[in-house]
């Protein structure tokens, strides 16, 4: 928590957060509309919504200026989080010319077997 | 000596009700009693589910004596048990010794009743949160053991569950239902735990002198937080595979008997090892930390001196906790898994092994000089450093990839996983229990039953693993029902007979312990509060410590281990004891 | 409970008090759940013979207006947090009752949405699609209603426990959850309804 914790709370803050997360809703909404290629939709999206969760965890959940402990604890998650997401996908992508259900490529295992 | 053994003024704050105290217990120390003996008889279901695959394993086709008749014809036509039953109680057997036997052994009895007093805390953070784990954990096993009952049976396509297969067999909905609950439960408890070790801890009590066994509670806790959450998702997927008809594990076209099944597909199959993995090799070191912290809890106690190498042995801890979550495709080199991937996972198995090595090191490195008191405890925590060490070494050859392709899913890896989970971990797991018997009940377990049941239980336990080994390197492939309808396995069978044998001599040999464990609850030798003269917090207090533990919040001036300290009368120098004027 | 062992000031301590470091904890491990969704997402999207864009199957004004209502009661929380802190009941209740008000309105929204979905004969079992869709907003949406459940607890309990010293971060660690059910949220409507 910040320093003036006792009686009055600055509340400006949260609106500020509050109107900004609004706008970036509308952006990424307006953004889809495009309808960009998905790599850089997905970058896009990603970016926006990023942003967005960073405004609510450094505001609403006070993490700007919290606790070391806390920062760690998150560190290390986000550390298991992203082998989480890398090494399944990897393996994914990797083998991904193996599996039958990808008809395109099923068929030009077939053509290429004849 | 602590002035403390007389009942303490807290003894009024006890909760009174018969409900309150024994079963809806909000106290550490009931609660850590309720997981223990839970937690021992779900220990010896599994066992007894395994007696009854070994019959099977030493004379397929034969009926079981005795059992067989109490069986139904469903699952044992005369006596002689089907391969459907014989998959049940494989499968059961593994999900009840992780997942209901040792988990809840080492961390819910062991960390529960154990770390709060080490560290001098007068209770867990969150003593109701702590209660509803136990009460979660008990009905998920209830749960899990009802299956069998149900129409279907329970689930048998093994405690690893491999999709497709496990979405197609019958028994395996009620099986995930009961992991949600037990997963549940324990992230619970890692929370609790975490927030003890963090934020509870005696004036003094500074990270660097925590004790082995409380640093390995805390590593093991960051594990079962973060790893436990990806298979809750994923058996909450396979849940929607089975009920929902969701396909995130079939792929399309998937035939089944001749048979398509009927589904959309576009999911893989290799998606749910990875996930169970993710969770499931960090969970063998949720089975291993804390055993390793009893070992060298008793090492330190029984060679009366400092461990070899305190810094060494918690840095080695925590990146094993580290390490475990980027190893789990070693599990998978065979499962079509990209070979360059596995490269990957072969170098990380590789570099787990280090902090492994160096953790038994020190402890051998412990022994070295001492003047080792050769009690039932320290017997067990003897046991444990060869023994854990031929499990650790026998795991060398699975994790590289070009020899795993030979040992693959044979009897070698079963023998391999037993030597560290029942060699290792249940081995330091019994060290434990009569190793703080006397601060549970204020009194000792015998000496002599003690002994018979150390020697008996290492010698089979040798009996039944050692075996395997050879069965593998001979070809032999796990699982399977009937070894004999494969020709190449014929010379090695007379072995599972040996394994067998030895098998129900364990059982035997656990009598006297269970004997043991209840006569000495009322007839034990009355000791007092620190009849090992050791040197940790939960020596500081009464035996069995009352509500609120200690009498007065202990403060702490010193490491964990000061034994055999040159300028002192006595050979130990607890935590808590202000430093008297040297001699 | 044992307040004769009062927990001295001069012991170590993380510096965060038990309730907020346990409900941190939880949300790690939280994180760690729908991370393992997002991966399951990105698996069986990256790895699909095709996949429907969002907006063609899914109804993107309501999810944007459901976004909408989650952001609010991501501040109506907070504000509840502020009120509590300042030890003002009525403001309290009042924030905290229109943060309960907005999780049902959206909980009501995500059933007007299925309820299309199982008209149209689209149900979980469909395609892929619908088991990634169905399967992640439904766990969200059974985080909401944990979060209602927590939240309405304290409502109740503010009638007699307002005043005692640890309410104010009961309040804070029930709006540390809810703000994380709002950031999954944050992640899931992209995701789901616009790539």
């Amino acid at each position: 928590m910040s320093d003036h914790s006792t009686a009055a709370h600055d509340v400006r803050p949260y609106y500020f957060v509050f109107g900004a997360l609004l706008v970036l809703t509308v952006v990424t909404v307006l953004v889809s509309y495009w309808h960009l290629p998905p790599g850089p939709a997905i970058a896009v999206g990603l970016a926006i919504a990023t942003v967005k969760a960073s405004l609510v965890a450094a505001f609403f959940m006070h993490l700007k200026g919290e606790r070391v402990i806390i920062y760690g604890l998150l560190g290390v998650t986000t550390f298991f989080v992203i082998i989480l997401f890398l090494l399944p996908i990897t393996d994914s992508n990797w083998t991904s010319e193996r599996r039958p259900d990808k008809p395109a490529l099923a068929a030009q295992a077939e053509a290429s077997e004849h | 000596m602590v002035k403390n053994s007389h009942s303490s003024p807290h003894d009024s704050h006890a909760p009174q009700s018969f409900w309150s105290h024994y079963v809806f217990s909000t106290d550490h120390k009931m609660i850590g009693l309720q997981y223990l003996i839970t937690s021992f008889i779900f220990l010896l279901i599994g066992f007894s589910l395994m007696m009854l695959m070994r019959w099977q394993l030493a004379f397929p086709g034969h009926p079981i004596p005795l059992i067989g008749s109490l069986l139904s014809s469903a699952v044992a036509p005369n006596g002689v048990m089907t391969g459907e039953f014989y998959n049940q109680l494989g499968a059961m057997h593994g999900t009840i010794m992780v997942f209901l036997g040792i988990v809840p052994l080492g961390v819910g009895a062991f960390g529960n009743y154990v770390m709060p007093l080490q560290i001098g805390a007068p209770d867990m953070a969150f003593p109701r949160l702590n209660m509803m784990s136990y009460w979660l954990y008990l009905p998920g096993g209830l749960l899990m053991l009802l299956s069998f009952l149900l129409p279907g049976g329970a689930a048998q396509s093994g405690w690893t569950s491999y999709a497709p297969l496990a979405i197609i067999n019958p028994g395996q909905t009620v099986w995930l239902l009961a992991m949600v609950i037990i997963i549940t439960s324990s992230l619970l408890g890692a929370v609790n735990f975490l927030t003890t070790g963090l934020n509870m801890r005696a004036p003094g009590l500074s990270l660097d002198r925590l004790p082995v066994f409380t640093w390995a509670q805390l590593v093991t806790a960051v594990l079962l937080l973060l790893a436990f959450p990806p298979l809750e998702a994923a058996a909450i997927l396979q849940l929607m595979d089975r009920v929902a008809g969701t396909s995130f594990y079939l792929p399309a076209g998937l035939v089944v008997l001749g048979q398509q099944v009927k589904a959309s597909g576009g999911g893989q199959p290799l998606l749910w090892q990875h996930l169970f993995w993710f969770l499931a090799h960090p969970e063998v070191y949720v089975l291993v930390l804390p055993p390793m912290g009893i070992v060298s809890e008793i090492i330190a106690n029984g060679t009366r001196k400092p461990l070899h190498g305190y810094k060494t042995l918690v840095a080695s801890m925590i990146s094993i906790g580290v390490m475990s979550f980027i190893v789990w495709a070693h599990h998978m080199f065979l499962s079509g898994m990209s070979p360059m991937l596995g490269n990957f996972f072969l170098v990380t198995t590789m570099i787990i092994s280090v902090p492994s090595v160096a953790i038994l090191t020190c402890l051998i490195y412990s022994l070295k000089g001492g003047s080792i008191r050769f009690t039932v405890p320290m017997l067990w925590a003897l046991a444990f450093i060869p023994l854990f060490g031929i499990g650790g070494l026998t795991g060398l050859p699975l994790g590289l990839t070009t020899t795993d392709i030979y040992l693959h899913d044979t009897y070698y890896v079963i023998g391999h996983f037993h030597y560290v989970v029942v060699t290792g971990s249940i081995i330091a797991l019994l060290g434990g229990t009569y190793y703080w018997f006397p601060k549970w009940y204020g009194r000792k377990m015998d000496e002599t039953l003690g002994r018979i049941h150390f020697w008996g239980t290492v010698v089979c336990m040798n009996g039944i693993f050692f075996p395997m080994f050879i069965q593998g390197m001979a070809g032999q492939n796990r699982r399977y029902f009937d070894p004999t309808a494969h020709l190449h396995n014929l010379p090695t069978q007379p072995l599972h007979v040996v394994s067998s044998v030895f098998a129900w001599l364990l059982f035997l040999f656990q009598l006297p312990f269970i004997y043991n464990f209840f006569s000495s609850m009322f007839k034990g030798e009355r000791v007092d509060d620190n009849p090992w003269e050791a040197t940790t917090l939960e020596w500081a207090c009464p035996s069995p410590p009352p509500h609120g533990n200690f009498v007065k919040t202990p403060r702490v001036y010193r490491g964990p281990y000061e034994y055999s300290l040159p300028d002192q009368t006595r050979d130990w120098l607890p935590q808590h004891e202000e430093a008297k004027a040297l001699t | 409970m044992t307040t004769a062992l009062a927990h001295p000031a001069d012991a170590p301590s993380s510096g965060v008090t038990n309730a907020k470091l346990g409900v941190w904890l939880f949300l790690a491990s939280e994180v760690m759940l729908f991370g393992t969704l997002f991966t399951t997402y990105l698996v069986l999207r990256m790895g699909a013979a095709s996949w429907p864009r969002g907006w063609d199957v899914l109804n993107v004004p309501l999810g944007m207006l459901n976004t909408f209502v989650l952001i609010t009661s991501s501040v109506t929380i907070v504000l509840s947090y502020v009120k509590a802190a300042e030890k003002d009941l009525a403001g309290f209740r009042a924030y905290m009752a229109a943060t309960i008000a907005l999780s049902f309105v959206f909980l009501v929204v995500k059933g007007f949405e299925y309820g299309a979905h199982f008209k149209h004969g689209e149900f979980p079992s469909t395609n892929i699609f619908n088991a990634v869709y169905f399967t992640m907003t439904g766990l969200h949406g059974c985080h909401v209603i944990g979060g209602i459940i927590v939240n309405t607890a304290l409502l109740y309990l503010s009638g007699e426990d307002f005043e005692h010293p640890l309410f104010a971060g009961r309040v804070e660690g029930a709006g540390l959850y809810w703000h994380f059910v709002d950031i999954v949220w944050i992640f899931l409507f992209p995701a789901l309804y616009l790539l």
